[in-house]
């Protein structure tokens, strides 16, 4: 039999997460803004200890998203933070900027490492940079093609965590954009709310029919893709290729939806690791999640199979 | 008389003895890169024909990089190259070779964002100096003290970094801390955008950025019930659901005579601000602009160079003086401002309005040789210019004045009605003294 990959689903709440547990994930990630961004939802510390707790029993991991590109004063918060998740339990934490990788390894060594530098983690050669300083797993761009996620897979010397459906993050400010433009307009800001709950999204002239949503919170500006990945119906790509954990992104999603997705891609896991030789995908799996996919937003195959130039 | 009164220092708290920062100018190409240096350059930064992120500027070659290194020698000055892509796999091969070139060039230091990059420097080309890209988004301490152990001698902050973060980067790591000080900037977390790619399928963390943070975008607000699609009926029997029934869907946030909504960022200006600059303890002052013209690099060179030295020379008395501030003004793509600096950003600090006219000035000659006793001038001809224009002569050290444009001759002594031809030779009389290589522009 294979190696079962992982099925990371992120959670933006308890009931949630205890949902999404009962639909077939193998692992949450979860966390707060403060420290991670474009979450779900947020979790308190001892939220996230609750969530270790009902994950453990099922034999499920937590990981919590550290992934921020932290100032200054926010660098002294970290060490406690790491020290309450590794006594909570937790499994793993997600990291861009290396302040975390320090204090990990300074104050909470036993959490997993997972380098998650969105865009930027483009090859094997610095996921493996990463692996020497302690990281456990890279989290690829969601910009790599099949190819490029399948060749780098023997060269890879740490775990590989590949997103295969939802939306994903293509621009990412220190500024506040939404309200600076209202400003402009002469539109009161004050207490406005320009959160991911408002529904705002952007619409450039020539591509009247792609709707970007757009929204602020303590990090800044976040601009998202208007299709949703969905990679199901080559699943089996990757699992042959060997990539140990698939993210499902459920942000901006309801918790009915990403249920409706983890249990489709549970589905495909299962069919797989039973049966390598013989698997063969069953379009009513994919059937499921059209059903609840937004009409307005393409269920896309991302940058699977496109060519990018430069 | 000797006063015996120590001089004050303007910012407590601060490092009380300067040190004379870098100024690091940007240069397109050789031709770039000797003006940038003749303008007062300590250091260039240029691109070569791979790993950079400027795929459209006419990048170096590696004889082209010897050459700038020669010329740069004779100026004391160095030449850095930005290698500063986020490599895919089939980019990993060729860098051994690629810094192996560099570093046999003569090339001081490469400015890499990705850490493969770093470890393979190290390994093949130990001369080269590594410095990291602002790519990095590094914005904190402790990020900035990872890469010193890492084995990085300077570190080119993340534009997000305000002054106050920097003084106190500086206080917890010695370092040499690389911060732009001039022109065009990121809106986003340099390197956190892919809206290129998703837009135009150009890979922007490649060298194919396309800009896409300066168009205009249409923002609204989705007035569907959440979920409608699941039961569009059930949706449309609620009660609650007017606008949905009404068939609204979503509702524009913005009038009709509105400016579009856009994230477009002003450009980075820190001239006024030198003495903080400099106080803080930024090691070298960077200005953005490997695609912008000779002019634009010799003229906004000129003017940093000057405030720096004047203010090093003595800071107690030391002015702004508003003619910098001018010269600026005529190199200016967009409206300028202080980045972060001092505050994040605000709805002042972003372009609505359609963009106005581009730079209004043109570099229209370039002096070759003077004649002292006739006041003649042989001037290379960089664009249309003819008698009864205005024109501006300026040049390093503050060489300024304006005249009207007189009759003109040509090599063989051919009085012209026009100086029409690139590069032609063209003879003219000249107000005051002028040096080779300095320039001349004149209204567009």
């Amino acid at each position: 039999m294979r190696k079962q990959p992982e099925l990371l689903v992120t959670a933006g709440s308890l009931e949630e997460l205890t949902a999404l547990i009962d639909a077939g994930a193998d692992a949450l990630l979860i966390g707060e803004e403060k420290f991670g961004m474009r979450l779900p939802g947020n979790f308190t510390p001892a939220q996230i200890a609750e969530a270790v707790k009902i994950a453990h029993d099922r034999k499920v991991k937590i990981y919590v998203s550290l992934n921020n590109l932290f100032h200054n004063e926010q660098l002294e918060l970290i060490p406690d933070y790491v020290k309450q998740l590794a006594a909570a339990g937790v499994d793993g934490v997600e990291f861009g900027d290396p302040s975390v990788l320090t204090a990990v390894k300074e104050h909470a060594p036993q959490l997993k490492l997972h380098w998650n530098a969105e865009m930027l983690s483009t090859n094997y050669a610095t996921a493996n940079y990463w692996g020497s300083k302690g990281a456990s797993r890279v989290v690829l761009a969601r910009e790599l093609s099949m190819d490029e996620i399948t060749e780098m897979m023997p060269k890879l010397e740490i775990e590989a965590q590949v997103q295969v459906h939802g939306m994903t993050n293509i621009y990412h400010s220190k500024r506040r954009l939404v309200q600076s433009y209202m400003a402009h307009q002469g539109r009161p800001v004050q207490g406005v709310d320009l959160g991911k709950d408002r529904g705002l999204f952007l619409v450039e002239a020539e591509r009247k029919d792609e709707k970007y949503p757009i929204y602020e919170d303590s990090n800044g500006t976040h601009i998202m893709s208007s299709d949703d990945i969905c990679i199901l119906e080559d699943l089996h790509v990757l699992m042959n290729a060997g990539v140990d954990s698939f993210k499902i992104e459920g942000l901006m999603k309801s918790t009915h939806y990403n249920v409706v997705v983890t249990k489709a891609y549970r589905k495909a896991i299962d069919a797989y690791v039973q049966d390598p030789e013989n698997y063969q995908f069953d379009e009513s799996w994919l059937e499921e999640i059209r059903r609840v996919q937004d009409p307005e937003r393409e269920l896309s195959f991302g940058f699977f199979y496109k060519e990018q130039v430069y | 008389m000797q006063t015996l009164e120590k001089p004050k220092p303007k910012y407590t708290g601060k490092r009380h003895r300067l040190s004379k920062p870098e100024l690091l100018a940007p240069a397109g190409n050789l031709e770039k890169l000797k003006f940038a240096i003749h303008y007062g350059a300590d250091a260039v930064y240029i691109g070569g024909q791979h790993y950079g992120l400027r795929s459209n500027a006419d990048n170096f070659s590696f004889e082209e990089m010897r050459e700038g290194v020669e010329f740069a020698k004779k100026y004391g000055a160095k030449v850095f190259v930005a290698t500063n892509i986020y490599a895919h796999n089939e980019d990993i091969e060729g860098i051994e070779d690629y810094l192996r070139n560099l570093e046999e060039v003569g090339i001081s230091a490469i400015i890499v964002a990705d850490p493969i990059i770093i470890e393979t420097a190290k390994r093949v080309a130990p001369k080269l100096e590594v410095h990291l890209s602002t790519q990095q988004s590094t914005v904190n301490w402790q990020a900035v003290k990872f890469w010193k152990e890492e084995g990085l001698p300077r570190v080119v902050l993340g534009r997000e970094t305000s002054l106050e973060e920097i003084a106190e980067i500086k206080k917890h790591v010695d370092i040499e801390i690389e911060t732009f000080i001039h022109g065009a900037m990121c809106s986003s977390y340099s390197g956190r955008c892919v809206l290129s790619n998703h837009f135009t399928d150009r890979d922007s963390n490649r060298g194919g950025c396309c800009q896409s943070c300066r168009w205009k975008y249409d923002l609204f607000e989705d007035a569907r019930p959440a979920e409608a699609w699941i039961s569009e009926e059930e949706a449309r029997e609620s009660s609650v659901l007017k606008n949905f029934k009404l068939g609204v869907t979503q509702l524009p946030l913005f009038n009709e005579d509105d400016n579009a909504f856009s994230m477009s960022s002003k450009d980075l200006c820190m001239l006024e601000s030198i003495p903080e600059l400099i106080e803080v303890g930024i090691d070298s002052f960077k200005i953005e602009g490997r695609m912008k013209s000779i002019h634009y690099v010799a003229t906004v060179v000129n003017v940093y160079r000057q405030a720096i030295d004047s203010y090093m020379a003595d800071p107690e008395n030391y002015v702004l003086k508003p003619e910098w501030i001018e010269e600026i003004n005529k190199a200016a793509n967009r409206p300028l401002n202080t980045g972060f600096f001092f505050n994040t950003p605000d709805h002042e600090d972003h372009i609505y309005e359609p963009e106005e006219k581009a730079v209004p000035y043109d570099f229209a000659g370039l002096v070759l040789e003077y004649d002292e006793e006739t006041g003649t001038a042989v001037i290379q001809q960089r664009n249309y210019f003819k008698p009864g224009q205005e024109i501006e002569f300026f040049g390093p050290d503050g060489t300024f004045f304006k005249q009207t444009v007189g009759q003109i001759w040509d090599e063989d002594g051919n009085e012209l009605d026009a100086a029409r031809h690139p590069l032609q030779r063209i003879r003219m009389k000249v107000d005051k003294p002028v040096r080779y290589f300095d320039m001349m522009r004149k209204r567009k």
